[in-house]
C-alpha cells in the first residue's frame, strides 16, 4: 500500500526526534503527516524529503533555520547542534505563610531553594514596594516576586468591528426582519445592535542588556503577569543586541518555570545594547505587519545605546506612528538627580507618549495604571 | 469542469506556468502535497511575494473554481458562511398569502399554512457566502486571505468547517462538499494563529524569487517588457531588498514598476527614468530618501 518501507519510516522518525531536540515542536501528528508527504512524493531524493519535511514539521519562520541546520546535520551525517531551549524543570512552589513574630534572621537564611518566611506587616509591605529592585536581599526578592505575580497589567478596550444584539443602539436589520417573519411579515418591534469592545494589543519590549541586569528579572516577571492576564492579546520581546520573542515561553502558568524557559530562549542576556537595531528588527518582522498597529507599546530600557541616537530616533518615530501609545519605562527615572541624558534616552523623548519609572514595585503598579489609561 | 491532478511537483509547476504563475520547487511541492494529501496549505511570507496569486493560479491549473474569503475583524458566520435573504422571504410570504386568500375566496378551500411556511426556508432564499460557495462548487480552491485579521472565535469556527467539509443549516439540513475544497490560508503574522489550525495544515514560507525567476516572471506577466529591462528591474529590486528598507519591494511591486516603465515607452532603465518612477516600487518617503542617498545610478547599474 505504501512505497515507504519500514526503515525509511525509522529514518524519518529519527530525523523528527533530532528536530525536536533542536527546538522545533514537531509532534507525532506532524511526523505522521511528513511520512504521508514523503510517500505522496514517491521519491527519496534529498530535495523531496527536504521539502516534505519542511512543510509538514515546521509551523513558523523561526523554525525554518533550525530545520535547515538539523536537516544538514542529520542527513549530512554530522552531529546536530543541541539547542538550549529545553522545557523548564517543574518545581513545586509553596507560598510562604505570613507568620508573625520575629523573623529569626530571615535575610541570612535566604535561600533560592526553600520557601522563606518573612515577617510582613502593612508597613514592611509598603517599604518593600518602595525598595529599588537592584537593592533587594534574597528574602525580600522572593516576597517582591510574589507580589509582582499579583499585578494584572491590561490595556483599556477599544471599539471593535464586531456587533452584538443590544437593548439600545443602531437598528439591526437582520434581526428585525427575522422577527418580522415570525409575525407573519409584520415588523412589530425594531431590534437593535451595538458594537462590542475589545482590548487593545499590549506589546512589551524588554531590554536585557548588561546595564539592565538588576531589573531584568523583575521586568520579565511583570511581562509574565501581563501575558497571564491576556494570553492572546499580549506580545513580549526582549531587546539587547538582537530581538527575541519570548511570549510563548512566558505563557507558562508558573512564573519561575516561565522565566526559566524565557531565559533559555534569550541568547543575548547581559550583552551590549543596540536598541535601534533591535527595534528595527521588531518593526520589520512584527510591528509593521500589524503587531504594533493600534497597540499599546511599552519599552523597558535605560536608553544606553551603542549606536547613534539618530538611528534610534528614526526607529522610534516609526514605532510611534504605528502604535496607539508608546510608553517608555526607565528604571533610573525615579532616582534622585536623574536627567534623561543618555544619548538614546534624549533622542527617544520627543516620540514618547509617557515616560515613567520602573525601579520599584510601586512604580510598576503605577505602570499598570498608565497602561490601562 | 474537470479536475486535472498533476503527477508530480514538476507537473504542477508546469501546469501553473501555463497559467502564468512561475512557482519554485518548494512552492510546487507544497501545492502538490496539499492536493495529494487533501490538507489545507498555510502560506506565509513578505507582502507581495505572490501568495494570493498562487491560490488563483492553483485553481486555474487544476480546473477548479476559485473562492476567496477576505478576513477582517468582526467577520462572523453570516458573512463567511450563509445568510437567509429575509426581505425576499417576506415578499414571498406576502405573495403566497395574497394568492392563498384569493384562492380560498374562489374555491372555499382553506389556505395551507404548512406549505407556505415550508416554502419560506427554501434553498433559493439562502445566500451562500464564500465558505458555503466553496462547499457547493466542488472542485474548488478556497483562499482564506489574511486569516490573522479575523478574531480567534472565527478561527475555531473555520477549523470546524474545514475538518468536516460540510455545514449544517438548521432549516435545511447538512450541506456537504462532493470533494473537499483545497484550502489555501495566508497570514501576515499580526498575531499568532492558533496551533490547532496550524497543525492541520502544511506550512510554507514563500521567499522572494531568485533573480532568474523574477526575470522570467516579469517577462511572463508583461510580454512587452524587453529582456534587458526585465533583468535591470529584477536586479534593482534585488538590490533594494538588501538596503534595509521599511517595505522592501515584492514581486508585485517589481511587476508594477516594470509596467510603469513600459507605459513610459522605456526599453531599458536609466537613472533619470528610475528616479522618476521610484513611486511605483517604493511606498514610503523614508525608503525613497534612502535609495536616493544610496545613489539611483548604483541601483541601475546593480548586478544580480
Amino acid at each position: 500500500m505504501t512505497t515507504t518501507g519500514r526503515d525509511v519510516t525509522e529514518v524519518l522518525v529519527g530525523f523528527a526526534r533530532t528536530l525536536r531536540h533542536a527546538g522545533v515542536e514537531a509532534g507525532p501528528d506532524r511526523v505522521q503527516t511528513m511520512i504521508a508527504a514523503v510517500d505522496a512524493l514517491g521519491d527519496l531524493t534529498p530535495g523531496s524529503v527536504y521539502w516534505a519535511g519542511r512543510q509538514t514539521l515546521c509551523a513558523e519562520p523561526d523554525d525554518l533555520a533550525i530545520y535547515d541546520a538539523a536537516f544538514a546535520a542529520y542527513f549530512g551525517g554530522r552531529r546536530p547542534a543541541r539547542n538550549n531551549t529545553l522545557p523548564a524543570p517543574q518545581r513545586a512552589r509553596i507560598a510562604a505563610p505570613y507568620t508573625s513574630g520575629p523573623p529569626g534572621g530571615a535575610e541570612s537564611t535566604a535561600d533560592e531553594e526553600e520557601p522563606t518566611v518573612l515577617n510582613l506587616s502593612a508597613s514592611t509591605v509598603e517599604i518593600l514596594r518602595q525598595r529599588d529592585f537592584a537593592l533587594l536581599t534574597g528574602a525580600e526578592r522572593d516576597e517582591v516576586r510574589r507580589m509582582l505575580a499579583l499585578l494584572g497589567p491590561a490595556t483599556a478596550p477599544r471599539r471593535s468591528r464586531r456587533r452584538r444584539p443590544a437593548k439600545r443602539g443602531e437598528v439591526d436589520p437582520t434581526r428585525t426582519v427575522r422577527a418580522a417573519l415570525r409575525n407573519a411579515g409584520e415588523p412589530a418591534r425594531l431590534a437593535s445592535r451595538r458594537r462590542t469592545q475589545r482590548p487593545r494589543r499590549l506589546v512589551l519590549l524588554v531590554d536585557v542588556s548588561g546595564s539592565m541586569t538588576p531589573y531584568a528579572d523583575a521586568l520579565l516577571r511583570f511581562a509574565h503577569a501581563a501575558v497571564r492576564t491576556r494570553p492572546t492579546g499580549t506580545e513580549v520581546f526582549t531587546i539587547g543586541t538582537r530581538l527575541t520573542r519570548v511570549t510563548r515561553a512566558l505563557r507558562h502558568r508558573d512564573p519561575d518555570a516561565a522565566l526559566h524557559a524565557a531565559s533559555a530562549a534569550i541568547p543575548d542576556w547581559h550583552g551590549g545594547t543596540r536598541l535601534a537595531d533591535s527595534i528595527k528588527a521588531f518593526l520589520d518582522r512584527w510591528g509593521q505587519r500589524g503587531t504594533a498597529r493600534g497597540a499599546v507599546v511599552v519599552v523597558f530600557s535605560d536608553g544606553w545605546e551603542r549606536g547613534t541616537p539618530d538611528a534610534l530616533a528614526a526607529q522610534l518615530a516609526q514605532l510611534a506612528r504605528l502604535a496607539y501609545r508608546l510608553i517608555w519605562v526607565n528604571p533610573h527615572r525615579g532616582k534622585e538627580g536623574f536627567a534623561p541624558l543618555a544619548g538614546g534616552m534624549a533622542a527617544a523623548l520627543p516620540h514618547l507618549d509617557e515616560f515613567v519609572a520602573g525601579h520599584t514595585l510601586a512604580a510598576l503598579d503605577e505602570l499598570v495604571h498608565v497602561i490601562a489609561k | 469542469m474537470t479536475t486535472v491532478l498533476p503527477e508530480s511537483p514538476a507537473g504542477l509547476a508546469a501546469a501553473l506556468a501555463s497559467t502564468g504563475y512561475l512557482a519554485d520547487d518548494g512552492l510546487a511541492t507544497a501545492g502538490f502535497l496539499a492536493l495529494k494529501l487533501g490538507r489545507p496549505l498555510f502560506l506565509e511570507g513578505e507582502a507581495g511575494v505572490g501568495k494570493t496569486a498562487f491560490a488563483q493560479a492553483l485553481a486555474a491549473a487544476t480546473g477548479a473554481s476559485f473562492v476567496r474569503l477576505q478576513c477582517y475583524e468582526g467577520l462572523d458566520a453570516a458573512q463567511a458562511l450563509y445568510d437567509w435573504d429575509f426581505p425576499r422571504q417576506i415578499l414571498h410570504l406576502r405573495a403566497a398569502e395574497a394568492a392563498a386568500t384569493a384562492a380560498a375566496a374562489a374555491t372555499g378551500v382553506e389556505p395551507d399554512a404548512a406549505a407556505i411556511e415550508a416554502g419560506l426556508y427554501d434553498r433559493r432564499f439562502l445566500i451562500a457566502r464564500p465558505l458555503l460557495q466553496a462547499l457547493e462548487r466542488s472542485p474548488c480552491v478556497l483562499l482564506v486571505d489574511e486569516v490573522d485579521r479575523a478574531d480567534d472565535e472565527f478561527e475555531a469556527f473555520l477549523l470546524e468547517v474545514l475538518a468536516d467539509a460540510a455545514i449544517t443549516v438548521p432549516e435545511l439540513g447538512r450541506i456537504a462538499a462532493e470533494t473537499p475544497p483545497l484550502t489555501v490560508l495566508t497570514s501576515n503574522r499580526t498575531r499568532e494563529v492558533h496551533d490547532a489550525l496550524k497543525r492541520r495544515c502544511l506550512y510554507h514560507w514563500v521567499e522572494h524569487p531568485a533573480f532568474e525567476r523574477e526575470v522570467a516572471i516579469l517577462r511572463k506577466r508583461l510580454p512587452e517588457v524587453t529582456e534587458r529591462l526585465a533583468a535591470q528591474v529584477a536586479s534593482a529590486a534585488g538590490r533594494m531588498r538588501e538596503l534595509d528598507l521599511i517595505k522592501p519591494p515584492g514581486v508585485a511591486e517589481s511587476i508594477d514598476w516594470a509596467g510603469a516603465l513600459v507605459a513610459l515607452g522605456a526599453r531599458e532603465l536609466d537613472p533619470d527614468l528610475a528616479a522618476a518612477t521610484l513611486g511605483a516600487v517604493l511606498k514610503y518617503r523614508e525608503d525613497v530618501d534612502r535609495v536616493r542617498a544610496d545613489g539611483v545610478d548604483k541601483l541601475v547599474a546593480a548586478r544580480p
